[in-house]
């Protein structure tokens, strides 16, 4: 198990410093100088522009560059900006919104896509089934883009206006967890469709297995032959695929972030972009891809606590 | 769409029944047989059409010049001469979404084509030579594939800059960190394809790699990677109105929906329709085309049968 993990992690490394790399050299092609966008409107001296080149190592070749930046980053150095504030405090109350979003989203998609689909495969080829199937034709089909508006326009205003119900905030978070619950749902959408789908077909699978229909025949109450045997069976992909979603919604919420202009990474890259920080916008997504490989390690090693043939050698 | 299908189906018809008739394929005609059955599939398709329509020839189906905007106008609800009411350049909103429907579909179509070639090429390659090449081309594609979609593609319009912004900068942002999905796909299905006894038997009978591998494993191993790309198409409609959307995609004057909801959203709680309507067209498109695939997975997916 232990050497598992390490070679796990040892593997990860050339997918982060390549994902990286790639970033890297895409933000050094960004269009503008950084230095002189720092002056904004007014002309930097340049002999003060040529210090700030040098003190941020600007000069260095690319490769030069990099190499400072990712090394810092395995000790937790992000650097910091031009404006000298640490990319790593930066960092810490936009993550927090957008850990708080994509894990409202989580949540969101596991009650409803894990319930609906097994609602969906009890009620096997009746029309409650067809009904589900409908609707995550639906769920998919509508894109952040237009859910986000919608849901902001009849959720936040109609409701408000027309019934008097104000419970759903729909921009800023200074409603605390009910600030995330449409953002969430809006950003977990078509995750939730693809969710049902999975736990549908994995459960009807399952209830097909020869040992469902032993649980069944020996008299077992249908709860326990549910809960005990179907339901822990098909769980292996449905594990997978949302410990997989994390790293998507996190990556995926700068359009919900814009939409309920909640104060994110989505919208913090989305800023540095146009003011050049390359710093924060590298960090980013190192952060995004950090998440997304260990988040596939977690869910791989939980395979091996949810069926117990599986072994790490 | 019963007029488009019965000069197909006269010649072949009932494919299942005929099994002494020396069909190659099966798999196809089995999955065409399925498709034209599949009401899905057929009310997918139909809309598809009408919007491919409207994107071929988007003069037909609105009266007024899209560009010809008059802010005098601006802001006007629903009427008869306006359909879905003025946005607030004064510009047609019916004009403007109907025009909307070609980039939308330009880029989703490009894109699948562009993901497919490059990742089907690639998971070839890896999939039939294995070993260092498999393992190169597969740690390049895990890169990529480790980079959020709509931020890397945010960054890499961004490098490109506002200027030369246009639908293939748009396709190749989104095909540069979709083509591993395919890769994997394309290379799972040929490391089936390979160990079958017909590759043994054209090996053996003297078939170079490349005959082997175009001729007789790619065939056999296209199936998976078709019905990816058609159920990706939604995602990367989905993709361009959220670039668009963001500043970094199409930019103006060209038309995109997801630009339209852009210009609108500072007064969307006040005058919903410019809005509205973009983003209901683009969900029929996103569903069109997410209806056609799920069609085409069930026809063509094994397992499912």
């Amino acid at each position: 198990m232990g050497r598992y993990v390490i070679r796990r992690l040892l593997q990860a490394i050339p997918v982060l410093l390549g994902s990286t790399f790639l970033i890297f050299c895409t933000v050094y092609a960004l269009p503008g100088d950084p230095v002189m966008i720092l002056g904004g409107e007014r002309r930097i001296d340049p002999v003060l522009a040529a210090q700030l080149r040098e003190q941020y190592g600007l000069n260095d070749p690319l490769i030069v560059q990099y190499w400072n930046y990712i090394s810092g980053v395995f000790v937790g150095d992000f650097g910091e900006t031009f404006q000298g504030v640490q990319v790593a405090d930066l960092f810490a109350g936009k993550f927090q919104v957008t850990i708080q979003l994509a894990v409202t989203a989580l949540i969101i998609e596991a009650l409803v896509g894990l319930g609906l689909g097994l609602y969906a495969a009890l009620r096997r080829g009746r029309w409650q089934d067809h009904a589900v199937l409908a609707l995550t034709l639906l769920l998919v089909s509508v894109p952040t883009l237009v859910s986000g508006f919608v849901l902001q326009l009849v959720l936040g205003v109609k409701l408000k206006t027309e019934l008097g119900i104000d419970f759903f905030p729909i921009s800023g978070t200074e409603a605390g967890w009910r600030s995330f619950l449409v953002p969430g749902f809006v950003l977990a959408g078509t995750s939730i469709a693809y969710l049902v789908r999975l736990t549908r077909t994995s459960l009807m699978e399952t209830l097909r297995a020869d040992y469902i229909r032993t649980a069944v025949a020996k008299g077992m109450p249908r709860s326990r032959v549910l809960g005990r045997h179907a339901l822990r069976n098909s769980l292996i992909p449905l594990v997978t695929y949302l410990g997989a979603d994390l790293g998507t919604l996190m990556g995926g919420a700068v359009i919900t972030e814009a939409i309920f202009n909640l104060n994110g990474i989505g919208q913090q890259l989305f800023q540095s972009v146009a003011r050049r920080e390359n710093a924060v916008v590298v960090g980013v997504v190192t952060v995004l891809v950090l998440v997304y490989l260990l988040a596939n390690l977690i869910v791989d090693l939980l395979y091996a606590v949810l069926d117990p043939r599986i072994r790490y050698e | 769409m019963s007029e488009l299908n019965t000069a197909v189906q006269e010649p072949k018809a009932h494919p299942r029944r005929k099994q002494k008739e020396k069909k190659p394929n099966s798999l196809w005609s089995d999955a065409w047989y399925d498709l034209r059955r599949n009401k899905v599939f057929l009310v997918g398709t139909a809309i598809a059409i009408l919007l491919i329509l409207m994107a071929i020839m988007p003069g037909v189906f609105a009266p007024q010049n899209p560009l010809a905007c008059n802010l005098v106008d601006a802001r006007q609800g629903i009427s008869s001469e306006h359909w879905f009411g003025i946005d607030n350049q004064g510009c047609d909103t019916f004009s403007r979404v109907i025009h909307g429907a070609r980039i939308s579909i330009l880029v989703g179509l490009l894109t699948s084509v562009v993901t497919g070639l490059v990742g089907g090429v690639l998971g070839l390659i890896a999939g039939f030579y294995g070993r260092w090449v498999d393992v190169i081309l597969s740690r390049l594609a895990e890169i990529f594939f480790a980079i959020p979609s709509i931020l890397g593609a945010l960054l890499l319009l961004s490098a490109v800059g506002r200027d030369a912004a246009g639908v293939w900068t748009v396709v190749l942002a989104l095909a540069i960190l979709a083509w591993p999905m395919v890769l994997r796909i394309m290379r799972a299905a040929v490391i089936t394809a390979k160990s079958q006894d017909y590759v043994t038997a054209a090996r053996a009978l003297g078939a170079s790699p490349f005959r082997i591998s175009v001729r007789h494993i790619l065939p056999n191993a296209v199936a998976p990677v078709i019905v990816v790309c058609t159920m990706n198409l939604g995602v990367f409609i989905a993709g361009e109105a959220a670039l668009s959307f963001l500043g970094v995609g199409i930019q103006s004057p060209n038309i995109s929906w997801g630009l339209m909801i852009a210009d609108a959203r500072n007064r969307f709680l006040m005058a919903p329709e410019p809005l509205i309507f973009p983003a209901i067209f683009l969900s029929i498109t996103v569903l069109s085309f997410v209806m056609i695939g799920d069609a085409v997975r069930d026809a063509l997916d094994p397992k499912l049968r």
